[in-house]
């Protein structure tokens, strides 16, 4: 390439990055997820559409209690076998390896961590998400089976903590998905998090831990502030 | 060190040389000398390993500084080379087929500042964000608390108790700070 | 190539059908291939970081690192702060070691502002027991790890125990658990507590006798020698050439420990010899890194020993809110767990400095000599390479 050429080049980037338009009509779709047709191996020709086949096309649903004493013996079995996620999202991390073992034993609140988000129960987001996170965080939480719990770890899911001025790190966590139980500290030690799960179960008991549904009835407004902040959308609309 | 420096500038024309410490140097090379000294510190110097590339944005003067930060493991000393490149037409050579890493430092300078390296493997892809649409940010004129306001819904009411002031109204509670105020004190 | 566990050639149809350098172009379209995202939602990847592997039946073709998930911006965040505002802030760059960014920090504007040799015997002393407890705490995250991969877990639950232990003295120390805001510019921010020596020391017999049950667990295991032996082997001659410092170069037999050859503090008043190994596959590594905790226990002890009992912590430095660096810039290094660190400091003559740019070790291992050691590798031995290769994302992308 000449040097004309490169020079050209440079600047139509910048001028691009100033302008920062006419982006919607733009897809950020990779090339094995678009719509096309394949040979079956009998040579009869499918359309496939990967983004849309394999995931549902309707809109989360409610799902309400049944009360009485049915309700009671559900909400019991649900808060004595809480099985967390295994998904590390950032600083607060660290602080989960110690919870396994004897010292301060989770296991023995009946709390298990598991590899895959179709198997459990609650989440635990613990701290800052940057925007790149967040997308892969609200897809495993839409793919999670309801009843579902949410616990924000760490003073920065509350108002952005000492990341409250970065380009790359979110400020409100649940202005994007619904938190159940907030655990303050930067970090929290392992007993702070056995309280916070103590609290938990409390809350399931009584019946207020109904933040799922909150996301169902709410689905639009969530999803239009998801959709505000992550520019390059290439899920589905609802990963269930 | 002193000795390997005069052989170095009798080669190639170096300024602004600053010792650091006993074993590290920093000297500033002009753009089309670059490649050829950093080649030549490598083949027949022994400074065959590179520690780190780096750029500093000096706005005020109109330019960008980049550094090759080389080290010597028979010597144990470093030597660090800038570069000065113009800020309204960032373009430098590339110097990715002298060792392997150097491919990625070229791609997230490129991705922070906007400095283009022409022949790069892989330099258009995408180092640490997705979708970004603003200017490089790592720019001074980009100002990440406003953009932060706008963009992540910050919770209200944040007080904030900046430490300077609390001291100086404490220490110093009588005294006029701004021009103005001295003015008037008068 | 030949599976060795079958113990029997496979059928030749069934093999990939060409051999693979990091340099062949693979055509997409034909349906020899598949592409596998190992994501940042995995128990056996090194923190949040994703391989983009592309397959032919269990056989790696190609490998791309993605990284990015942790990115806060911490460079711009620094620029708006002042100096002392900008410890607290640049601890949380890397989890599993927090103490060696406070270092660089006081360091860094120690030097430049004229005050480095003003910092008194006894605070460089405690500087360097906290820099090794911090080395053993991620030390005894890491040896266990590597057998953690081939499904020997029962090391990790005694490592992170004892880490807690660790911890514990941490608290005694500074007040915190993980991040521990001790080294300021000018000193340290406490001296010793009494009886401190002997609850350390009761905490390091405990640590001889761990390590004996990982040799017997991990070095005599026939499933670990059958699996890590001759598996990602670095040579000599890559180390320049892809950069490749710490315990990955001290497994191939090159010996480079920067508190040898550049020393800072202390270390050259203190008796060790670095370990090497001369094969370069993931066993040399897990038992360089083995002989690493030995030693470092064997610091700790030593530093505990030669350290005087009482005396300044700190230097009289100007006030901090109103301090004003001198133009100047510096590199400032240092040996952490996995190996070299470093970070470029430039500073105009403001109250808030111009630029910070951290050197982790992870930057080149798990971006540019991953990418290459994943080519022709088995699916199940992604882990297995990663961890012996000592990737922390948080240092790649600040």
């Amino acid at each position: 390439m000449s040097e004309l050429d490169l020079n050209k080049k440079t600047s139509e980037m910048l001028a691009k990055s100033e302008a920062n338009a006419a982006k919607a009509e733009k897809t950020f779709i990779r090339p094995e997820d678009e719509e096309r047709e394949v040979v079956a191996p009998d040579g009869s020709i499918i359309k496939v559409n990967p983004i849309y086949d394999y995931f549902s096309n309707e809109k989360p649903k409610e799902e309400k209690p049944r009360g009485g004493v049915v309700e009671k013996f559900l909400n019991w079995a649900r808060a004595e076998s809480i099985w967390v996620l295994g998904f590390g999202t950032g600083c607060g991390s660290i602080e989960i390896p110690p919870l396994v073992t004897p010292r301060f034993d989770m296991f023995r609140y009946g709390v298990q961590m598991r590899p895959t988000p179709r198997q459990s129960n609650a989440f635990i987001i613990s701290g800052y998400l940057s925007v790149k996170t967040l997308k892969r965080v609200i897809r495993t939480y839409e793919q999670m089976p309801s009843p579902k719990y949410i616990l924000a770890l760490g003073s920065c899911t509350i108002n952005g903590g000492m990341y409250y001025d970065s380009y790359s790190t979110i400020n409100r966590l649940d202005k994007y998905i619904p938190v159940d139980v907030y655990i303050a500290g930067c970090m929290p030690r392992p007993e702070a998090l056995l309280h916070g799960f103590v609290k938990l179960k409390q809350l399931i008991k009584e019946g207020k831990a109904e933040k799922a549904n909150e996301y169902a009835r709410n689905f639009d407004e969530y999803k239009a502030n998801q959709k505000k902040i992550i520019k390059d959308w290439n899920m589905p609309d609802y990963n269930w | 060190m002193k000795q390997f420096i005069e052989k170095l500038s009798s080669k190639y024309d170096l300024q602004e040389v600053v010792y650091q410490r006993d074993n590290l140097v920093f000297a500033a090379i002009s753009k089309e000398n670059a490649i050829d000294a950093v080649t030549y510190l490598r083949d027949y110097e022994g400074f065959t390993h590179l520690v780190m590339m780096s750029c500093v944005d000096w706005i005020e003067d109109g330019k960008f500084q980049l550094l090759y930060l080389l080290n010597s493991p028979d010597l144990k000393s470093d030597i660090g080379l800038k570069v000065y490149i113009d800020r309204e037409n960032p373009v430098m050579d590339s110097a990715h087929h002298l060792w392997k890493q150097v491919w990625t430092y070229q791609r997230e300078i490129r991705e922070s500042f906007g400095i283009d390296f022409p022949g790069s493997p892989r330099i258009e892809e995408n180092f640490v964000v997705e979708g970004w649409d603003d200017k490089p940010f790592m720019r001074r004129d980009f100002d990440t608390h406003e953009y932060a306001q706008k963009t992540y819904f910050p919770r209200g009411n944040r007080k904030t108790n900046d430490p300077a002031e609390y001291m100086r109204k404490k220490l110093y509670p009588n005294q006029p700070v701004t021009a103005k105020q001295r003015k008037d004190d008068k | 190539m030949i599976n060795k566990f079958l113990g029997f050639k496979p059928d030749e149809k069934l093999l990939p059908s060409q051999t693979v350098t990091p340099d062949t172009d693979i055509d997409l379209s034909s349906h020899k291939y598949q592409k596998i995202w190992l994501g940042p939602n995995h128990p056996g990847v090194t923190g949040n970081m994703a391989v983009e592997l592309t397959v032919q039946g269990n056989t790696i073709m190609k490998a791309k690192t993605h990284v990015g998930y942790l990115h806060r911006g911490f460079e711009k965040l620094i620029e708006r702060r002042l100096f002392v505002q900008g410890f607290p802030t640049s601890i949380r760059m890397c989890v599993a070691e927090p103490d060696t960014n406070e270092y660089f920090i006081a360091r860094s504007t120690e030097e430049l502002s004229g005050y480095a040799d003003a910092v008194p015997e006894y605070a460089n002393w405690l500087r360097m027991l906290s820099l090794e407890m911090a080395r053993l705490q991620g030390l005894l995250r890491g040896v266990p790890g590597q057998g953690g991969t081939f499904a020997l877990g029962i090391g990790v639950q005694w490592g992170v125990y004892l880490r807690d232990l660790i911890l514990d003295r941490f608290e005694e120390l500074t007040g915190a658990r993980v991040y521990h805001m001790y080294i300021i510019p000018g000193g340290v921010r406490g001296a010793l507590p009494d009886g401190f020596k002997e609850r350390m020391e009761d905490n390091l017999r405990d640590i001889d006798d761990f390590i004996i049950r990982i040799k017997k667990l991990m070095f005599h295991n026939s499933v670990f020698k059958t699996r890590a032996k001759g598996l990602a082997i670095i040579t000599p001659d890559m180390i320049d050439k892809y950069g490749i410092v710490g315990t990955n170069a001290r497994g191939s037999g090159v010996k480079r420990d920067v508190r040898k050859d550049n020393p800072y503090l202390y270390y050259d008043q203190l008796d060790f010899d670095p370990p090497t190994a001369t094969d370069g596959d993931v066993y040399a590594r897990s038992w360089v890194r083995w002989q690493e905790l030995i030693q470092t226990v064997d610091l700790i002890r030593q530093i505990m020993a030669k350290m005087p009992d009482t005396g300044d912590i700190r230097a009289k430095m100007p006030n901090v809110l109103n301090w004003k660096i001198p133009k100047g810039e510096t590199y400032v290094r240092l040996e952490s767990g996995r190996g070299e660190m470093g970070m470029y400091y430039v500073t105009d003559g403001s109250d808030k400095p111009r630029r910070i740019n951290l050197r982790g070790p992870s930057y080149n291992h798990a971006i540019a000599v991953l990418e290459d050691m994943l080519v022709g590798a088995d699916v199940a031995d992604v882990h297995a390479i990663m961890v012996s290769l000592q990737t922390c994302p948080p240092e790649i992308e600040r």
